[in-house]
């Protein structure tokens, strides 16, 4: 049984309060399809329980089987210098299909990110920071993605919404 | 040929301890007479290495090897000794978990670098195999192929699994002198990621950016 060694805490990315009852960590790559199926599911589960649920989203990116992978982790965390983790998270799931340089820019831009903003994510400002989320997942048991911890276990059943709601409504 | 049977001296069963001696004599023998670039000899008239139940202990030299990377590449134990080293024996390329447990390797060379540790993968797969897999997913550390004889290393390690013709899907951590530090056998199915293999380094290997 696969424990989460590294500890939620104020910096990571998370949506609900820190303290819920329910606190589910997920390991995450952008260009991983399998995350790209997680993500609608993740959200049902978010939407279903609100602020009784603290949601933690962390890099695990697979560089080498996923070019843009890195890349648009990246972009996310600069993202979230300005406080839009969140939305940028979200356009990068909903754009699976078009993760290359130019693409990321564009949904950049469109959140407002400035040039500085954009070069910073284009200069490996982040990377430190995407290989510690990375390195803390390897050491927790993460053996690819998505991969997702229930506070502070790792789960290894069915990941659809349902399947996820009924167990999160046993444990809470 | 009852004449010749009746005059062989060793008839009667050896004993559990006399076997492991003469593994452990195997093994020396093999040490000492083949360098290490030579292929691993096996004689295929005996029976040794498949009757070994679990050679590879915890604490005992690792089974030495010498195996193709590449049609025209061998990669030995020897070679590798004086760092650690990491093997990874998988079942087959291509299969779904071990195509995710080598991408996940592939990411971590960095993090293996800092025990000065090395890492290789062992499956029964051809070396052209190997080379086909290996590119198709931008791996960086070598796949070995225990190809010919079939499985024997496999077989030397305690891994090989004869129903399906393939290793079992197992670690070993080896440290800098070729002593056996930690082992793990995984469910088939499930890709043992990387969290045992980091702990065993942690409790020998000096990490050297810590």
């Amino acid at each position: 049984m696969s424990q989460l060694k590294r500890a939620v805490t104020e910096a990571d990315h998370h949506q609900g309060p820190l303290d819920a009852s329910i606190v589910l960590v997920e390991y995450g790559d952008y260009e991983c399809p399998y995350c790209g199926e997680e993500y609608p599911e993740l959200k049902a589960v978010q939407k279903e329980f609100g602020d009784k649920m603290c949601f933690v989203f962390r890099n695990f990116p697979l560089t080498q089987a996923h070019p843009h992978a890195e890349r648009a982790a990246e972009f996310a965390e600069a993202a979230a210098t300005v406080g839009k983790f969140w939305e940028m998270h979200d356009v990068l799931y909903e754009h699976q299909q078009a993760l290359d340089d130019q693409s990321l820019i564009q949904y950049a831009q469109r959140l407002g990110l400035n040039g500085a903003l954009i070069d910073s994510a284009l200069d490996d400002k982040y990377l430190d920071r995407i290989r510690k989320d990375f390195s803390g997942g390897v050491r927790s048991g993460v053996n690819g993605t998505p991969c997702i911890f229930i506070n502070n276990v790792r789960y290894n059943g069915e990941r659809d919404a349902r399947t996820l709601i009924d167990l999160l409504n046993e444990i809470r | 040929m009852a004449t010749e049977k009746k005059s062989r001296p060793h008839a009667k069963p050896i004993t559990r301890a006399q076997k492991k001696h003469e593994d452990e004599l195997l093994d020396e023998a093999l040490d000492e007479t083949f360098p290490a670039s030579d292929p691993l000899p096996v004689d295929p008239g005996t029976e040794k290495v498949s009757d070994a139940p679990v050679i590879a202990k915890t604490g005992s030299p690792a089974p030495v090897f010498a195996l193709k990377a590449t049609p025209d590449q061998t990669v030995s134990l020897d070679q590798l000794k004086g760092k650690p080293i990491v093997l990874v024996f998988y079942p087959a390329d291509w299969s779904p978990v071990c195509g995710d447990q080598v991408s996940l390797y592939n990411e971590m060379l960095s993090e293996f670098e800092e025990y000065s540790a090395q890492i290789v993968g062992i499956s029964v797969d051809g070396p052209w195999c190997h080379v086909a897999f290996a590119k198709d997913r931008k791996l960086r550390f070598p796949l070995l192929s225990d190809f010919e004889p079939k499985g024997d290393v496999a077989r030397r390690y305690g891994i090989y699994d004869a129903k399906t013709g393939t290793s079992q899907r197992a670690l070993f951590v080896i440290d800098a002198d070729g002593i056996v530090r930690w082992k793990y056998v995984s469910p088939v199915g499930i890709n043992p990621g990387a969290e045992g293999i980091l702990d065993a380094l942690d409790k020998f290997a000096k990490k050297e950016r810590p």
